[in-house]
């Protein structure tokens, strides 16, 4: 009998904690096939962020570490600067990479450190339940805004492609969304771009992903996926900022 | 190995390198500018990784991806960025993760001035970031010491699995001296828990988070054990004169150099007068100390800040009956030998 789909050998079989509808399942998922099609499991190392995500090492069935709130820009610098043969990448929730690790993820971004990022951007704090986030939407209610996100008073949400589009070290950039199938096959074509693209030492490739958060929503997961392309992509575009040349 | 001439930066550079130090990030600050400025060439020549960090907190998480690794690796910096680093450094010693750290200490708090000071004994010595942790903390005196400390920190540290502290001031930093560079280590330790790619063996991973009721609980007691034994095997110190002295000055680092000379000054005059001097703080030589204080009535502590030693000299003193003076200047003032020689003379 031939398989035609199976698990990758990329993910461990153990339950993840994220809730239904989440969106990191999703794409982890799509990571783990990514390094398995590439055949490059064996040379992966993945730096897991504080958030949902923290328990990725379960997950993942390659060598992955954990880091400090923010800070697995700085920690994949060294491991990649130490292992330039390896696969390295970051995945970074918005708090951890847009807020307390705005200025490790610019700097490696500058220096063109040679890893991907994976920039999961759920526009809420997943892990602590949900309050603002950098990239929370104007009039979005968190626990934090609860009359919705006033710019007067919050700030405006950053989008983090543009910001990084400036700097040359940062050779591709896509934002990617998973709020449907074609959107999801994308961005599993980004992802796998931006390993191609460190496997030819490019510099940082670095993808924004839109995903879900049905729980700090306060949404159902279908509604959450209508928000996403209603609200969320109006916002954040679904795009392609820098993209050196056909790798795929 | 030839001598040289070097200054306190530079020779404890030398003993990074020597011990085979393949991994520096740094982000200046006086008074040790030229530690990051001379690693920048060195580990060029060396074939190692130099990399100028944005800030102390990317150094110190850069040094955690470096040693998961499996790579020595080390920073500098002096107090305010210390300060910066102690959330990466309870990581490191969270996940076991082996790392040298240079404080060259300065004047506190806040932003404080430049010049010498040990006002960062307490936040060395009780763990410094969050949890129950502990790092070694070795304190010369010299640039030969530095030199040879931080050598030894990176043997300490892959031993133990464990954060281990480098503790100069400004004056070390600055001084010039003659250092004797140790011969390049070749052998290392092996490290199969280090991150590398998992071909041919199953997936690592480093964490510190253990959510699973007991588990932290379970890893914390791990860690204990591995503590209780650096506190049996690594403990330094030095004593002069101090066996049968009813008179003891007890000083670390450059201050207990300085101390030497008032105490030299004062048995050339006859005073029945020992000198003691912790080199490891972390461990600190509890048992050492209180020997030594077995027929002592008067013990002078001198420290160059408000006294943060002291409180382990009253632990080590607890069943003697010397009676502990202090003699301190905090905010970057640097004692002579005739200001503590006078001081011995007053208690
Ligand atoms: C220094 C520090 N500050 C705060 C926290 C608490 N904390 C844990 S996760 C998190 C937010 C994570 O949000 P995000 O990065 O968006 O990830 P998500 O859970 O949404 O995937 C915060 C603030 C922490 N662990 N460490
Ligand atoms: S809280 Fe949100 S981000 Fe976290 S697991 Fe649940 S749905 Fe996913
Ligand atoms: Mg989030």
């Amino acid at each position: 009998m031939k398989a035609i789909y199976q698990r990758p050998e990329s993910l461990t079989t153990d339950t993840s904690i994220y809730c239904p509808g989440c969106g990191h399942g999703v794409i982890q998922k799509l990571i783990a096939e990514v390094i398995d099609e590439l055949g490059v499991r064996e040379r992966a190392i993945g730096i897991a962020p504080v958030g949902c995500a923290v328990l990725s090492y379960n997950y993942f069935n390659f060598d992955v570490t954990e880091a400090a709130h923010g800070r697995a820009p700085a920690v994949a610098t060294a491991i990649k600067r130490l292992l330039p043969s390896r696969i390295v990448f970051t995945y970074q929730g918005d708090g951890d990479l847009a807020a307390i690790g705005t200025a490790e993820i610019i700097h490696a971004a500058a220096r063109g450190e040679n890893f991907s990022v994976f920039f999961i951007n759920n526009a809420v704090y997943g892990m602590t339940k949900g309050q603002m986030a950098p990239t929370t939407l104007t009039g979005q209610k968190t626990t934090t805004t609860v009359s919705g996100r006033n710019p007067q008073v919050h700030g405006f949400p950053i989008r983090v492609c543009e910001l990084l589009s400036s700097l040359d070290g940062v050779t591709y950039l896509e934002r990617a969304t998973t709020s449907d199938i074609p959107g999801i096959i994308a961005t599993k074509k980004a992802i796998k771009k931006a390993i191609l693209w460190q496997m030819q030492q490019k510099g940082m490739s670095f993808v924004e992903i839109l995903a879900s958060c049905p729980t700090n929503w306060k949404k159902n997961p279908s509604d959450s996926l209508k928000w996403m392309k209603e609200t969320m992509e109006r916002y954040y575009p679904v795009k392609v900022f820098k993209d050196p040349g056909n790798i795929l | 190995m030839r001598l040289k001439i070097l200054n306190g930066c530079e020779a404890s550079a030398e003993g990074a390198i020597s011990a085979g130090c393949a991994f520096y990030a740094g982000y200046p600050i006086t008074p040790q500018n030229r530690f990051p400025e001379y690693m920048s060439e060195r580990m060029e020549q060396d074939g190692g990784v130099f990399i100028q960090a944005e800030s102390e907190t990317s150094s110190i998480n850069m040094l955690f991806g470096a040693a998961a690794a499996g790579f020595r690796c080390m920073t500098s910096s002096s107090s305010p960025g210390i300060s910066l680093m102690q959330e990466g450094i309870s990581y490191l010693a969270g996940c076991e993760l082996p790392a040298v750290i240079v404080n060259m200490a300065r004047g506190g708090p806040g932003l404080g001035d430049v010049t010498p000071s040990q006002s960062d004994y307490f936040q060395s010595t009780r763990g410094g970031g969050h949890g129950d942790y502990r790092t070694i903390v070795l304190a010369p005196w010299s640039c030969q010491e530095i030199h040879d400390h931080t050598y030894l920190a990176f043997d300490l540290a892959d031993k133990y699995r464990n954060p281990v502290l480098v503790l100069g001031d400004g004056l070390l930093a600055q001084m010039y001296e003659t250092v004797r560079p140790k011969a390049k280590k070749k052998r290392f330790p092996k490290k199969p828990w280090a991150l590398d790619g998992c071909s041919g063996r199953k997936p690592n991973s480093l964490k510190s988070l253990f959510l699973t009721p007991g588990v932290l609980e379970a890893h914390n007691w791990k860690l204990a054990s591995k503590w209780a034994r650096i506190e049996k095997r690594e403990i330094r110190c030095e004593s002069y004169y101090c066996r049968n002295s009813n008179y003891i000055v007890v000083s670390f680092g450059t201050c207990a150099r300085i101390a030497k000379e008032a105490v030299e000054r004062a048995r050339q005059e006859g005073a029945d007068i020992g000198l003691f001097r912790p080199v490891t703080l972390w461990p600190f030589p509890y048992a050492q100390l209180a020997e030594c204080l077995k027929n002592a009535k008067k013990v002078l502590v001198v420290e160059m800040s408000l006294g943060q030693m002291i409180d382990d000299v009253y632990l080590a003193a607890r069943n003697s009956d010397a009676r502990i003076f202090f003699y301190g200047r905090p905010g970057g003032g640097v004692p002579d030998p005739d200001e503590i020689y006078r001081e011995i003379k007053k208690k």
